[in-house]
């Protein structure tokens, strides 16, 4: 022992530097704590004033003047709506654009600028991504105040999301594997379609996924492009009674919202809405941890065959 | 009669001729004006200390280097019998990895099937009747003396077999698709000395049908397997000849001082 005087010191001072790992998980776990349980606490307030108004009528109601007959009827119907409108723009763009950045595009400043940007793009206020979107999608393209204006919006919205999960998802693929697969011949298209779509594809749903749970509690941006706050019908059926038995009307039917239907409530002065508000935020964090729960379980599904 | 005399008597044909040979990444040298042929049905041995640019030049053959950028090739590796420069700008490297297949340091099995791994290479090549890909999968496993260890789990994940099982069912990859040429590059350096023994064996069987170049760390283990051995160094071909020439008569003091260790 170069430094030390003799057995006991040593202890002495190890104990005292070990002072410090107690110290600091002590800080970590409270830092933790401080955010956990507040999330507990507001859902906990959350579910107790709003229980009383939990029951299969309120999710088959449309909204009403009074509150104990109001529902989420239209608020959910049209969230779903808005989803899947999200998810299949934001999927095959936020996709494409993620490969070709990492598997095709030159490695050099042009594409330094863009993933910076891109980066910078999750940043950007939701709200600005409305405005651009009821001048575009609304007004320019003509869409109006429909599902598809707020899903193409929203796609938009978590677009870097995709984008951002899909390189990382392609990232953690080895580099020999794409050797072995040119080394027999394949192109690049070969390689990504046999190769780099399938062994990112978990990485990249359970980044679609987050997206989409942050998507579904956007309200800014769907307010901004003119989501109804008061809407007493649902949308056209998918499904017809007539050939062709498909229809599309309803991509440009007016909507509501989850998160628009509790702000409407919240807004009220009669207490009863209050209630509504909170069992309709209530649903909400359900489905937003329904959804983040389906990434984990889709991760750990896909996962479980591959490893490098 | 002894090993260097059947070499002395037989006709050797060249399959692939570097010429003039010398790469680039980026500013950097990595090979410098390699001359040497690579003869039909033989295998060929790349030996020398870490960096001398052995795996460089093994890379070259099927333009693995394209993978990358910033690198350059100047001269030539003509391959027979059609006398196509493969490193000419026209010709496109899918063609040439499509004639020169390779088997890798590490086995890379892709995390599919035993019989998707196989297959990829003919699916790649468009191939999609059933019969003909099972036919062609089991022969290939055959030729690299697989088939009896995994004939009965063919559906299953490759990453399920052991590291020797790994390698050969990479070396069935690159069989599959009746390649003209084989790389192999240091492709025991990850196996333990029975299964790397079970990969040597199988290199002396393939030679019959396929040439194959290999690069290996190890100097019994290039001659053990080899027919003729180049010893490199920083970038340079010193020595080209008969393995057992080489080992036991070097020319060069350099190729002395490495092979008999006193160097490297």
């Amino acid at each position: 022992m170069a430094y030390a005087k003799d057995l006991t010191q040593v202890r002495a001072l190890i104990a005292s530097h070990k002072r410090w790992d107690m110290i600091f998980a002590l800080c970590g776990m409270l830092a933790l704590m401080i955010g956990v349980l507040t999330f507990v606490a507001l859902f906990l307030d959350m579910a107790l004033d709003g229980a009383g108004r939990l029951s299969w009528d309120f999710f088959t109601n449309f909204p009403s003047r009074r509150p104990g007959e109001a529902g989420i009827l239209s608020a959910w119907v049209g969230s779903t709506l808005v989803m899947l409108t999200t998810a299949f723009f934001a999927v095959p763009l936020g996709v494409a654009a993620g490969v070709y950045l990492e598997e095709y595009a030159a490695k050099n400043w042009v594409t330094d600028v863009i993933e910076i940007n891109i980066t910078n793009l999750a940043g950007v206020p939701s709200i600005v991504y409305g405005l651009l979107a009821l001048g575009l999608f609304v007004y320019q393209f003509g869409f109006g105040q429909s599902i598809l204006s707020a899903g193409l919006t929203l796609a938009l919205l978590i677009l870097p999301v995709v984008i951002v999960a899909t390189r990382e998802a392609i990232r953690s693929i080895p580099q020999a594997i794409r050797e072995g697969s040119y080394a027999v011949g394949a192109t690049q298209w070969q390689t990504v379609r046999y190769h780099i779509l399938p062994y990112s594809s978990a990485g990249i749903l359970t980044g679609v996924i987050i997206g989409m749970a942050r998507a579904i509690g956007e309200t800014a941006p769907v307010i901004t492009i003119g989501a109804l706050t008061f809407i007493a019908f649902l949308p056209p059926a998918p499904v017809t009674a007539e050939p062709p038995f498909v229809s599309f009307e309803w991509l440009l039917s007016p909507f509501s919202v989850m998160p628009i239907q509790m702000f409407n409530w919240t807004s009220r002065p009669e207490a009863a809405f209050h209630a509504n508000a909170a069992a309709a935020g209530f649903v909400l964090v359900i489905m937003t941890l329904a959804m983040n729960g389906l990434a984990i379980w889709l991760r750990y599904r896909l996962r479980r065959n591959i490893k490098w | 009669m002894s090993a260097v005399e059947t070499h002395m008597t037989e006709m050797l044909v060249a399959k692939a001729e570097s010429r003039g040979l010398s790469f680039y990444y980026g500013d950097f040298r990595a090979l410098k004006n390699i001359n040497m042929p690579v003869h039909e049905r033989k295998v060929t041995a790349l030996i020398g200390p870490s960096g001398c640019g052995k795996s460089t030049f093994l890379r070259c053959f099927n333009r693995m280097h394209d993978l990358y950028p910033g690198n350059r090739y100047e001269g030539e590796i003509v391959l027979q019998p059609d006398n196509t420069n493969l490193l000419a700008r026209g010709v496109d490297p899918i063609e040439v990895r499509m004639r020169i297949g390779m088997v890798f340091q590490k086995p890379n099995p892709f995390p599919k099937t035993v019989f998707e791994n196989v297959a990829y290479g003919l699916r790649v090549r468009g191939e999609s009747s059933r019969r003909r890909l099972e036919d062609k999968v089991e022969q290939a496993l055959n030729d690299a003396a697989l088939w009896n260890e995994v004939k009965d789990r063919l559906h299953q994940p490759a990453y399920n077999l052991s590291g020797g099982q790994q390698q050969r069912l990479c070396i069935a990859r690159a069989l599959a698709t009746d390649p003209e040429l084989l790389l192999f590059d240091e492709p025991t350096s990850a196996l333990d000395p029975i299964a790397t023994a079970s990969i040597e064996e199988l290199m002396h069987d393939l030679k019959e049908r396929v040439t194959i170049l290999i690069v290996t760390h190890n100097m019994q283990q290039a001659a053990r397997v080899s027919d003729f051995t180049a010893y490199m160094y920083l970038g340079d071909l010193i020595e080209f000849g008969i393995t057992d020439e080489l080992f036991i008569k070097p020319k060069m003091k350099q190729t002395e001082d490495y092979i008999t260790g006193r160097f490297g």
